[in-house]
């Protein structure tokens, strides 16, 4: 990575205040953190050193901030639009938000075979939420951090990190699905009672005879739910954010139509990563709601 | 990986957001969906009870068509045999009057004659008489009268 980050640096003469490549990158992928220092007193963290070192009791103001204005924004946004929308040939904008509406309401529909006039808001949100925090990745990778370093510095934080994807930190995406097991956990019981629930898990596949085998299967498979869906979505999201900053870094002046052939395929994966974590939300909760087995 | 507070700000805004959209968001959608699907249903209700008015209306059309065709049929018959009928009275008078014209003229003409006929009479007469003149004064000759007592002297 030296070499490479070297060769980069001569051949792209990137960074003013002499950053190397892996330097420049590094910065990118760190957070704006605040948090609790380990002498015990909350502040901002002014190195990627510092944020470390805070652990788990901070949080990471850019990300999370991002996230609840894009959160936010959406959904004043659909109710401005919800409350101005007519029952008659729908105009521009309205038709646009209908759409969605009803693409989600579909899925719903089709993948959701239970009553629960909640699932439908919960995919909706989930939908549109993610969607709009992985377009951030098209926003161009050193537009936001740069004006977040020129705010900063009238604080003296000149050389501050700003993430501006959400779902390129994992603790966004796993809070999210962290969420959706939860929901899992709660519908199960609600729908198979405690004992359906725990049965579930001790008496499937194999019968009660094998409860161990079942168990070794059953457990991993309820937690790998979550994990794996939240870590799609983060993976996929990082590594184009990644593939971004690598292409700003590396290549120079010649980026611009590397940026672009990245950014649209980059087009395809933004709403598929929203679209797989709507479904995969629905496939989990449909099997959340299904009474439980009689057969053990 | 460093998993930090964020996640669990991001679980809270995960049903905060999920609350706010069941609550504010999707009702005004699901609602403008429903009355436009209403609208949509009362639509092609009265789209199809238009259909059925519409084939009401052309049975009812076409019956009153067939009534005004033979109303019209009745119409044209009777005043076709009017027609005929004034054309044979006329013909009838115009044969009268005809017959009268020539019966009219014949009577003239009949007139005409007898009164031609006594103007000839009157001077066939006149004629005969001067012919007898004519025929008296040429035999009272001494030759002819000669011949004639000669004749009567040798029969005699």
């Amino acid at each position: 990575m030296a070499e490479l980050a070297d060769a980069a640096h001569a051949a792209a003469g990137h960074g003013a205040e002499g950053q190397t490549v892996q330097e420049y990158i590094t910065h990118h992928l760190s957070y704006l953190t605040y948090g609790k220092f380990p002498d015990g007193h909350w502040g901002l963290a002014h190195t990627p050193e510092e944020a470390v070192s805070m652990g788990f009791m901070s949080i990471h103001v850019d990300t999370m901030g991002w996230s609840l204005f894009i959160g936010a924004a959406f959904l004043f946004f659909f109710r401005y639009i919800g409350l101005r929308a007519t029952s008659d040939v729908p105009s521009g904008i309205q038709n646009f938000v209908e759409s969605i509406f009803e693409f989600v309401e579909s899925q719903v529909n089709s993948g959701f075979n239970y009553k629960n006039p909640h699932v439908g808001p919960l995919c909706l949100t989930v939908f549109v939420w993610i969607i709009l925090m992985n377009t951030m990745d098209l926003v161009p990778v050193d537009w936001l951090p740069e004006i977040a370093m020129a705010v900063g510095g009238l604080w003296g934080l000149e050389h501050m990190s700003f993430k501006v994807v959400p779902t390129t930190d994992p603790n966004i995406t796993m809070g999210m699905s962290i969420s959706v097991f939860f929901l899992i956990l709660y519908y199960s019981v609600k729908s198979k009672g405690f004992g359906g629930f725990l049965s579930e898990l001790a008496f499937h596949p194999f019968g009660k005879w094998m409860l161990p085998f079942n168990l070794i299967i059953e457990i991993p498979t309820l937690f790998a739910k979550p994990v794996s869906l939240g870590l799609r979505l983060f993976g996929n999201m990082y590594a184009g954010e990644l593939l971004f900053l690598l292409i700003s870094g590396l290549l120079g002046v010649y980026q611009l139509p590397a940026h672009f052939v990245w950014a649209v395929f980059h087009l395809l994966v933004v709403p598929l990563q929203a679209f797989v974590f709507m479904m995969l939300t629905i496939v989990y909760l449909n099997a959340a709601h299904e009474p439980a087995h009689g057969d053990h | 990986m460093d998993i930090t507070l964020t996640i669990i700000g991001q679980s809270v805004a995960f049903f905060v957001f999920w609350w706010f959209c069941a609550k504010y968001v999707w009702p005004l959608f699901m609602n403008v969906m429903e009355e436009r699907r209403q609208k949509i249903a009362h639509g092609l209700e009265a789209a199809a009870r238009a259909e059925k008015d519409l084939e009401l209306a052309q049975a009812k059309s076409t019956d009153q068509l067939k009534v005004a065709k033979v109303e019209a049929a009745g119409i044209i018959d009777l005043a076709n045999k009017r027609g005929a009928q004034i054309v044979d009275e006329a013909k009838d008078k115009a044969k009268e009057e005809a017959q009268r014209i020539i019966a009219g003229a014949q009577a003239d003409i009949e007139q005409e004659v007898n009164r031609a006929k006594e103007a000839l009479r009157a001077q066939v007469s006149a004629i005969a008489i001067a012919g007898a003149e004519k025929i008296l004064e040429g035999s009272i000759n001494q030759a002819a009268n000669e011949d004639m007592l000669h004749k009567l002297a040798s029969e005699l």
